[in-house]
């Protein structure tokens, strides 16, 4: 019996601005995902991401560097709007981009029509869990590659694998959000605007901290009070999904959705790639170069010991987790709430 | 008293990253006409950065002098400086209360970009812009743990 051949996976890295870019390429990302600088990435933040003429240098270091570069153009463009998204697809046509991701079907079938080489993704935002949807999208719009929901055990991601006619990418590290990944509407209600339409999920106009005499600190999204966390207590984002909220049957105030954390697979890395996983995904195009940097080089360490066939070393990325906390989420047990 | 001396001393800082990383301003979109406060917690003065693209300025300021701004970022003065230095992580800092935001949380998450978008480091442009002292302080000061 021939041992099991284990596919190489490619490990895709965030990158907010040129100079996270080439920090995800020296550290030795196997691909960077990155947005423009307006509606069409869900990442849509003050003062982040790419105009064009970054977006072609950069693809050029990449390029040279041996890195493929995918653009995100994941969010749904609004009745009417389109028009954003379609340059957006067209720009990164022109300029040779490996991938586009994308989660809107109208998106897709734009880029599919016009440019049928293009390599396209299906963005984690499509929310595409099951093998029929994965299997349609792959059957309409030609889909190559599916990030997946981060609601499956590994188990179940192994027999997508098996059973679909693409390939697989999976978060391993980074931010932990609702599981309603494409679906979520609380920053719109909160704020007026979407995070799946305008790319801003809790977006900073609209965020306050304020820290009393006693160090303790509240973080608000528009006029709903998220949080408060006393002088030894470690905050998160200030998103409503990690929010602490009472509710008619607790006592205190407590997570209803999510507490703040951080998805952190670095124990579960040589089942996810003996599971075939194609692509390893990291999260945090918001984040700094510093967490570019420590984060892509250790999990790049990681993934090559595994392949070696040694046990992986991961360094210790529990100070750049969201809370100072960090877990298996799904992948582990559908009980990790 | 702030000295004359380290008035001028910033605002060389300033004009030098202006002329030398104007990325950085362009990054800043809207909030170039913003009022920065950076507070270093374990020094006697506060800094007001204003950068606006043609006539950015740094300016230091007593701490107990009641001043008008939009944001406040405040932190230990090696905190600060690591971050600028592209050595700590701003989210991380946050999340571990290291790093504490007061007033326009846009203004300053656009500006953490910003400075963010740099090869190499503003710091160290600026240490090099002072030879004899800059260069050897920063060696110093990047070798103290947080």
């Amino acid at each position: 019996m021939h041992p099991k051949k284990i596919i190489p996976p490619e490990l895709v890295c965030p990158a907010g601005t040129p100079a996270s870019l080439r920090a995800a390429v020296d550290a030795g990302a196997d691909a960077v995902y990155c947005g423009f600088q307006n509606a069409t990435n869900a990442r849509n933040f003050p003062g982040l991401n790419f105009t064009f003429e970054e977006l072609q240098n950069s693809i050029a270091y990449a390029h040279n560097h041996g890195t493929k570069v995918l653009l995100a153009a994941n969010t749904f463009p609004p009745a009417g709007k389109t028009d954003l998204w379609k340059q957006a697809i067209d720009n990164a046509v022109c300029l040779g981009i490996d991938a586009i991701i994308v989660a809107d079907i109208g998106v897709a079938v734009y880029a599919q029509n016009k440019y049928p080489d293009q390599r396209l993704h299906l963005s984690v935002q499509a929310g595409a869990p099951s093998i029929e949807a994965i299997k349609y999208y792959c059957e309409e719009f030609n889909i190559k590659r599916v990030v997946l929901p981060r609601i499956l055990t590994i188990p179940e991601i192994k027999q997508i694998k098996e059973e679909i006619p693409c390939e697989i990418e999976c978060f391993i590290f980074g931010n932990h959000g609702l599981m309603a990944e494409g679906r979520c509407s609380l920053t719109n209600y909160t704020t007026g605007l979407s995070t799946n339409m305008d790319g801003v999920c809790s977006p900073a106009s609209h965020v306050k901290y304020e820290e009393d005499e006693n160090k303790n600190l509240t973080t608000k999204l528009g006029e709903f009070t998220i949080d408060q966390f006393s002088c030894s207590q470690n905050p998160g984002y200030p998103t409503i999904c990690k929010g602490r909220y009472l509710v008619p049957h607790r006592q205190d105030a407590y997570y209803a959705f999510e507490e703040p954390i951080s998805l952190n697979l670095a124990n579960l890395l040589p089942d996810l790639i003996e599971a075939g996983v194609h692509a390893l995904k990291i999260e945090g195009r918001q984040r700094s170069r510093a967490y570019i940097k420590a984060v892509v080089s250790s999990w790049r360490s990681a993934i090559d010991d595994v392949l070696e066939g040694k046990p992986p070393h991961i360094s210790d990325l529990l100070a750049l987790t969201e809370g100072n906390k960090q877990t298996e989420g799904a992948y582990a047990s559908k009980r990790w709430r | 008293m702030i000295s004359f001396i380290t008035q001028l001393f910033l605002g060389k800082i300033v004009r030098y990253i202006s002329q030398t990383r104007p990325d950085i301003f362009n990054r800043m979109e809207a909030h170039t006409d913003k009022v920065f406060l950076i507070d270093p917690v374990n020094l006697p003065l506060v800094l007001i950065l204003k950068p606006q693209k043609e006539n950015p300025s740094l300016t230091a300021c007593p701490r107990h002098k009641i001043l008008k701004y939009d944001a406040r970022i405040s932190g230990t003065f090696l905190t600060l400086l690591k971050m600028i230095d592209g050595q700590l992580d701003g989210d991380a800092l946050f999340f571990t209360r290291d790093l504490t935001i007061e007033g326009d949380t846009e203004a300053v998450v656009c500006l953490r970009n910003a400075l963010d978008d740099v090869d190499g480091s503003v710091v160290e442009d600026v240490a090099t812009l002072f030879p004899l002292l800059g260069t050897p302080t920063l060696s110093f000061l990047r070798n103290i743990k947080n």
